[in-house]
């Protein structure tokens, strides 16, 4: 136990307590006030370790946790996991301050908000900082479990549950796949630790494995549906249902992330490899095309900013993948070279989070203040919003890759990738490789198109929506400090990018290619201008080709309307969704009939299924007649009795006749017990058979006649086949349980009953006080029978009373 | 002995699988019979005397099934006798003794 461990654990404690807080305080103090600390002190507990982490140092700690399986709940920091606890930590805390202005103390249920929020808070940080593959994928799970709680935050509209199942169903899907692709990995390399997983001698078995290929694409689906990658994208637009903190923090900030991050994690294991590179790099494109073309023609800010996420997520993700083609080719200088998309994915994950989280935020001020997202209906809000305005400048140029801010230095990186992977020479890359700046450049157009609409159709124009109940004005001070810093953040780094790099992005990079690290340093000199560089040029294209099709956007913004609404993944989704209903429903109703006899006919053939199955391949039959006595004439006689009295029952036509001979057949019994040296089971059984055969007979007197059993032969012929299966397998366990002897009894230590409990019957002596309890328990049975009985004789004639009083 | 047991499991579940519920009670009366049997006789049949002190014997029958019986016994009367009264509740209140139409109704 270390102190990182009870870092990642403070949340779910502190979440225990918040109910109580809300309780105490609610009516004076906004509950986020007591929640806000937990994140903060996170924060600055992380930063102290930046000097180690930054000097080249990782940490390992291990917490046993079911160390019979080899279970460790084993914490391993390093840059990548540094730089993603930093963010879970910074952005939270801004989230929660957030929040403290935007959900209404006296009108939201806070309690279950801020529960969910640790639980998620607690859940990321443990899945950044877990080594252990298990370990993980619980705080995966963990994960998706809380943005499923806080998507359904408002759980009585139907678009909320709609978006929170959604989400849940296709992160699950993917998890659970993810799931069976970490098995595979595990087998492969015989270890649960990802640490162990790189030393030379493991990652070879992994990589020469037949299963190598399966368990990656299994791990990827985990990671593409975690981080909203097509066609997986979908579950993300709906989850905008959250409230806008959440929408911030989960499905822009971190929780999208996580795929990345197991992306980046595992790069050192399937890097360098053919299909990792293309599906990584192929999927990324796709996405950030998707999103960026699709973000143009939404209407609600929220879902504009929700594709524009799954466009970014897409665009990291296809420099993870670029990177990862660096692990072809060893230690060289031309390593390094490639190893730059990698630097470049964790430079443009920080800066969206950044740039992302507070558009959110003033996405979220829009809505607050003026009660509408709808671009159709805002517009003009410049001179009531200024601040918020100079706010969204700041994301949305950022967002479309202008300087001066973060954004305008990574977009450049990234056209630095794609040009420097279109000219790779490994992986079919010489044929299809120019391609990726192609893709990159288009999407980019779209990207600054999407993020011109966010800021000017909002700001800029008439101001045409004119709220009701009260005029718009600028958000309270409280509410603008999150995004502020946020929007700060934004420009320092595009100033201060260098210092930066050191202390936060080189030694995420160094996480994420270890080895390659330990063989020379990434030197990245970032600046704002390297002289008239191709990047700048596709800049430039963007920018102009950008301007130009905003301006002119209602010429063009028809082709949307050839957009096949019936081939849309939605329609999809929602199609198999119904589809998959109806069939479960049907094949339900199939086999549960209601009707008693099937199911016990699936009981009965299962067990002559399962047992015989034994049998069958255990070989289990045994049979040995040497133990046996002989037969006298008076068990032959006996037996032949019992024979025709259980015969008689079957084919009795009255109920007279059956009863007896159910009675005769429980007295035979009886006798056996004598032959068997069972005098106790034979009074026993007298008593209760006479006792049975009355009540019987009592009962004889309500019932109706037996009727003959009007079956079709198909239904009689099942039931009796069954019922021969069931005899058949019965008399083989008998004697195989009689003819095998694997120990001796245990009988002979109850034969010391006087001794130990002064009885000479030694049935007795068990029954009421080795296994006293048991029998206590047997009368307790007998009692609740009883009162059974007693109750349903009793019941009806209350009922009967009750219906004549009715009437 | 076994295949004795055999039967009157056959017979019982060839019962339990009718339609009228006096059947299906009588059904569950021979297999508890069968299982009785069963019991005792995996604990072998017939070796040495009764399980009672008082008597002089070199060797007793095995005491355990025995007291594993006399449990079975009592609690196979008590749900005998439940089931009975719940049939005959059944009965009265939907007035048949046909499982196929005591089936439940859809969503119910």
């Amino acid at each position: 136990m270390s102190w990182i461990h009870v870092m990642v654990l403070t949340p779910f404690i502190f979440a225990t307590i918040v109910p109580y807080l809300y309780k105490k305080f609610n009516q004076k103090i906004h509950t986020g006030w007591f929640v806000f600390f937990i994140p903060v002190f996170i924060f600055a507990y992380l930063i102290t370790f930046i000097p180690e982490i930054s000097g080249g140092n990782t940490f390992m700690k291990i917490l046993p946790w079911l160390p019979s399986y080899n279970i460790d709940f084993a914490i391993y920091m390093d840059g990548l996991s540094l730089i993603f606890a930093l963010l879970i930590a910074g952005i939270g805390a801004l989230v929660v301050l957030y929040s403290i202005y935007y959900m209404s103390k006296d009108r939201e249920a806070l309690h279950n908000f801020y529960v969910y929020l640790l639980m998620f808070m607690g859940a990321m940080l443990g899945l950044v900082f877990s080594d252990n593959i298990f370990v993980l994928y619980v705080f995966w799970e963990m994960t998706s479990v809380s943005s499923f709680l806080l998507i359904a935050y408002w759980y009585e509209r139907e678009k909320s549950k709609y978006g929170a199942q959604k989400s849940m169903l296709i992160t699950v899907f993917g998890g659970l796949a993810m799931l069976a692709g970490l098995i595979m990995l595990a087998m492969m390399s015989d270890t649960y630790s990802i640490r162990e997983m790189l030393t030379s001698h493991n990652l070879e078995a992994i990589t020469s494995n037949t299963l190598f290929l399966p368990a990656m694409i299994l791990i990827l689906l985990g990671a593409f549906t975690k981080s909203a990658q097509f066609p997986f994208s979908i579950w993300l637009p709906d989850a905008m249902e959250a409230p806008t903190p959440i929408s911030a923090y989960l499905h822009s900030a971190t929780m999208v992330k996580a795929g990345i991050y197991l992306v980046a994690r595992l790069t050192p294991i399937f890097g360098g490899t053919g299909e990792w590179f293309w599906i990584v790099t192929g999927v990324g494109l796709v996405t950030l095309l998707y999103g960026s073309v699709n973000a143009v023609r939404q209407t609600d800010l929220k879902a504009l900013l929700a594709y524009s996420t799954i466009s970014q997520l897409g665009l990291i993700m296809s420099l993870l993948g670029m990177g990862s083609g660096a692990l072809y080719f060893g230690y060289g200088d031309e390593s390094f070279i490639y190893a730059t998309a990698i630097f470049a994915a964790i430079f443009h994950l920080v800066n969206h989070s950044t740039f992302k989280g507070c558009l959110f935020m003033v996405v979220g001020i829009i809505d607050h203040e003026t009660g509408t997202r709808d671009l159709r209906k805002l517009g003009g809000l410049m001179h009531l919003m200024p601040i918020s305005f100079t706010l969204m400048i700041i994301g949305g140029f950022s967002m479309a890759g202008l300087p001066p801010f973060n954004g305008f230095l990574s977009k450049e990186l990234f056209f630095t990738a794609t040009l420097q992977a279109a000219n790779m020479s490994i992986f079919n890359l010489a044929n299809l490789g120019f391609v990726i700046p192609v893709i990159a450049w288009v999407a980019s157009i779209f990207t600054f198109i999407y993020s011109m609409i966010l800021v000017f159709k909002t700001f800029r124009g008439k101001h045409r929506f004119v709220r009701v109940d009260k005029p718009v004005h600028e958000a309270p001070f409280g509410m603008l400090i999150s995004p502020l810093i946020l929007a700060i953040l934004v420009v320092a780094i595009f100033f201060f990018p260098n210092l930066f790099s050191k202390y936060f992005l080189l030694p995420a990079w160094e996480g994420v290619l270890p080895s390659l690290a330990q063989a020379g340093e990434l030197s990245i000199k970032l600046s704002p201008w390297h002289g008239w560089t191709p990047e700048l040029i596709m800049t430039l294209g963007v920018v102009g080709l950008g301007i130009l099709m905003y301006l002119y956007i209602r010429k063009w913004y028809r082709i949307y309307n050839y957009y096949p609404q019936a081939l849309t993944l939605n329609t999809i989704y929602n199609f198999s969704l119904e589809n998959m209903e109806v069939l479960s429903k049907k094949a339900t109703n199939k086999y549960m009939t209601g009707f008693i006899r099937d199911y016990l006919v699936y009981i009965f053939a299962f067990i002559v299924v399962i047992v015989g199955g034994v049998f069958w391949t255990f070989g289990g039959f045994t049979f040995d007649v040497s133990q046996d006595a002989d037969i006298n004439i008076y068990e032959a006689g006996l037996v032949i009795a019992m024979i025709i009295s259980a015969v008689t029952v079957l084919f009795s036509k009255s109920r007279l006749t059956s009863i007896l001979a159910i009675g005769a057949l429980g007295f035979l019994v009886s006798f056996f017990f004598v032959l068997f040296r069972a005098p106790d089971l034979a009074l026993t059984q007298l008593v209760v058979e006479t006792v049975t055969t009355v009540l019987f007979l009592l009962c004889f007197y309500h019932l109706p006649e037996l009727r003959k059993e009007i079956g079709k032969i198909p239904f009689k012929m099942t039931n009796a086949i069954i019922s021969i299966g069931v005899g058949v397998i019965i008399t083989v366990v008998a004697l195989s349980a009689k003819g095998t002897r694997l120990f001796d009894s245990i009988s002979s230590y109850y034969e010391n009953s006087y001794e130990l409990a002064g009885a000479k019957n030694i049935v007795n002596a068990i029954l009421v006080d080795f296994r006293g309890i048991d029998t206590m328990l047997e009368i307790l049975v007998l009692t609740m029978a009883g009162l059974g009985v007693y109750t349903l004789i009793k019941l009806r004639m209350a009922r009967r009373d009750k219906n004549e009083g009715a009437e | 002995m076994c295949i004795v047991v055999g039967l009157l499991f056959m017979i019982g579940t060839y019962l339990i699988l009718t339609k009228t519920l006096l059947r299906i009670i009588l059904g569950t009366s021979i297999i508890g019979h069968g299982v009785n049997l069963l019991i005792i006789t995996m604990g072998g049949l017939k070796k040495g005397g009764p399980p009672l002190l008082g008597i002089e014997n070199v060797t007793y029958a095995d005491s355990l099934p025995q007291a594993l019986l006399l449990t079975a016994i009592v609690i196979n009367f008590a749900t005998t006798a439940l089931f009975l009264v719940l049939s005959y509740r059944a009965y009265t209140v939907l007035g048949t003794d046909d499982t196929e139409q005591l089936r439940g109704k859809e969503d119910e």
